[in-house]
């Protein structure tokens, strides 16, 4: 199937006082009308940038952007802010990770998710007012009729969360780009909104890209996921694949470092040392090198390229050997250490 | 069992609702934790986990003596640290020592790191010689994982892993009998927070701490907890050992908290008891069972009167209708 979006060698770079900043640095993916395409990395690894800069929301003089993200035919990086803003909220909609400050505390609202809609359809304001009313109730707001005049403060975390994503919806988006839509919401409200987000996707047959740093999010709802470190994409896979056979020594490291529900209490965990690198000087060779278990001079002269690891679409962004990574990542999900793995992938502990 | 090192008796804090600027008159009052009982044992973590708006953080200020209770009793080591004042209080302080969730703002930026983690010694004027004090801060900054020779460094040099480790340092300065951990590594990126984790675990392992461990994250703390109590709405609807609230709760609002959990693990997706609505205001708490509102099993007793703590098994559990074990 055709891609509905695609971006190719993605870069973004911020000049600062402090030195040029990286924050993404040649990533290319994209996503089929209807998927829903999880971008995993933690702060810093430039999964927002990417998200920002597709609706133009990075641009500044101060600013550098290159590649290409092709939507319909269009380069999104290269339309101008007049046309951009035609798609913004319209064929592409965002919703962001706080939820109250993303709503206007001045204005009701159903009179903000009416601007969106008049934005890109000429209704009147009647018609406007109830297709918010129709939009408070598919995301699940109680009595939307009353609830409509309502202003942001009157509304729970969770409630306001399901106004964004009317509001993002309004225009019935092809694409929808998730940036950590539930970090803000506690447990149980994250999955009323993560179920929301699953069904609409199905009700309305729209594709999502959902941001987030949790594993257990993208797990959750995701068909495809991308690991991102240090601006890059490092690893790209099927849902199942991804945890079932991961190809990056930076996935096996996320992996084996989170405490899972299922996993015997007390054992120990196991960190990844050191912390990510700085954007502004980044490691010569692989980014993820300096804290990686197995690097070796070959990961130090150049970044890796993504290339395919195993499975159908499956891609890593590592030099070592394919088959023996899988091998060591047999080993560790078996319980090995990593001495284990290292002599698996032939480098010397 | 030997006694315990601290015995909570319905704790309850309510914060008054004032109307009026000139003569206030209060209004009404949120109930943030109100009447909660539990006993912490010598070297053991016991675990408060809850959403937004449960009391576990008021809960663990009024044991530091940070928020004052409203009624109830803390007895420690024989003491009710509820009454305590003045030279009393500042003795039993340093005995309590917490962990804060947020380590770029628990750090004072203006002054350097040896200091910060020296105050404690000079606040309790435990060894006077600016030397001793100096030696003993970069010992801690070496078994909490900075490098010692950071000690004239300010907070802003250090990441937020760093930061959270100097946090810890503080806490464990003058060798509490009791340490706080306030979600501890709820700021942190995934992989520094089982770095700190593990931090937290050797040390309890290494020093006999005994500790409360407060975290939203019920993965992290089944990791971290001997004994975990739920908390909802200012009450504890289950306190049971690790083993038993994770392969069998017996609230109906743990067995939800539990569920909700996205697990990293796509073949188990969907297979999840989604709770409807919101968690109710803590100013305006449900009658009944307070959970009654969001509970599949509620019934009419639910509505009306308040479940009682039950024994069950090894677990206390606030409800009419609890599960199966």
């Amino acid at each position: 199937m055709a891609p509905l979006l695609e971006i190719k060698d993605l870069k973004v770079s911020f000049d600062t006082d402090d030195g040029v900043v990286h924050a993404v640095d040649g990533v290319s993916w994209s996503i089929e009308p209807g998927k829903t395409l999880g971008i995993v990395g933690e702060s810093g690894s430039g999964k927002t940038v990417g998200g920002l800069s597709l609706l133009g929301l990075t641009r500044s003089a101060r600013t550098e952007i290159s590649g290409e993200a092709i939507f319909d035919g269009r380069n999104l990086l290269d339309l101008s802010d007049e046309e951009l803003r035609s798609v913004r909220g319209g064929p592409i909609s965002m919703i962001f990770q706080d939820p109250l400050s993303s709503l206007h505390p001045y204005f009701r609202v159903g009179s903000q998710i009416v601007e969106a809609i008049q934005a890109h359809q000429k209704l009147s304001d009647a018609e406007a007012r109830d297709r918010a009313i129709e939009l408070l109730g598919l995301v699940g707001i109680p009595d939307p009729a009353l609830r409509v005049d309502s202003w942001p403060h009157e509304f729970s975390g969770g409630m306001r969360q399901r106004a964004m994503i009317a509001m993002a919806l309004a225009n019935e988006p092809k694409l929808l780009i998730a940036d950590e839509p539930t970090t803000a919401l506690d447990v149980t409200v994250q999955a009323q909104v993560l179920d929301l987000l699953d069904r609409l996707r199905n009700e309305l047959g729209m594709a999502m890209v959902i941001i987030t740093h949790d594993l257990g999010v993208v797990a959750q709802t995701a068909d495809e996921i991308a690991v991102m470190y240090a601006g890059r994409l490092v690893e790209r896979a099927s849902a199942e694949e991804l945890f079932s056979a991961p190809q990056h020594p930076y996935t096996w490291g996320l992996l084996r470092s989170i405490p899972r529900l299922d996993s015997p209490p007390g054992e120990p965990l196991i960190p990844i040392d050191g912390r990510p690198p700085s954007l502004i000087n980044r490691p010569t060779g692989c980014a993820f090198a300096p804290r990686c278990p197995y690097a070796g001079p070959s990961c130090l002269v150049e970044p890796p390229a993504l290339t395919p690891a195993g499975g159908v679409d499956h891609s890593a962004a590592c030099v070592l050997d394919v088959s023996a990574r899988a091998k060591a990542w047999k080993a560790l999900a078996a319980g090995g250490g990593p001495d284990d793995a290292k002599g698996i992938l032939g480098v010397e502990s | 069992m030997s006694e315990p090192l601290l015995q909570v008796q319905d704790l309850t804090k309510h914060f008054p609702i004032t109307r009026g600027v000139v003569f206030q008159r209060q209004v009404g009052a949120v109930q943030a934790v109100d009447g909660v009982s539990f006993d912490v044992q010598r070297g053991e973590t016991l675990g408060l986990v809850g959403e937004t708006g449960c009391g576990k953080s008021t809960t663990a200020r009024m044991i530091a003596r940070l928020l004052e209770p409203t009624s109830g009793s803390m007895m420690f080591e024989g003491r009710d640290l509820a009454t305590l004042k003045g030279r009393d209080l500042k003795a039993a302080r340093r005995d309590i020592q917490m962990v804060f969730q947020d380590p770029y703002s628990s750090l004072n930026p203006r002054k350097r790191v040896g200091s910060i983690i020296e105050e404690p010694f000079r606040i309790h004027g435990v060894l006077d010689s600016a030397d001793a004090r100096r030696k003993r801060v970069q010992e801690l900054m070496d078994r909490v994982g900075l490098n010692p020779e950071h000690y004239n460094r300010y907070p802003h040099e250090f990441s937020g892993g760093q930061r959270q480790r100097i946090g810890v340092a503080r806490a464990i300065a003058l060798e509490p009998k009791l340490l706080i951990a306030d979600e501890p590594v709820s700021a942190l990126d995934v992989s520094i927070q089982a770095q700190i984790l593990n931090l937290l675990s050797d040390l309890q392992n290494d020093l006999g701490l005994t500790m409360i461990f407060i975290a939203h994250d019920l993965s992290v703390v089944r990791h971290m907890c001997d004994r975990v109590a739920v908390m909802y709405l200012g009450r504890i609807a289950e306190l049971a050992s690790n083993e038993d609230l994770y392969a069998s709760p017996r609230h109906p609002y743990t067995q939800a908290l539990l569920s909700a959990v996205p697990q990293p693990d796509p073949s188990r997706k969907g297979d999840r008891v989604v709770l409807g609505g919101d968690i109710p205001s803590p100013a305006n708490p449900p009658s009944g069972c307070r959970f009654h509102t969001r509970c599949p099993y509620a019934d009419e007793v639910c509505k009306t009167t308040e479940p009682q703590g039950d024994q069950l098994g090894g677990a206390v559990v606030a409800c009419h209708h609890p599960l199966a074990g």
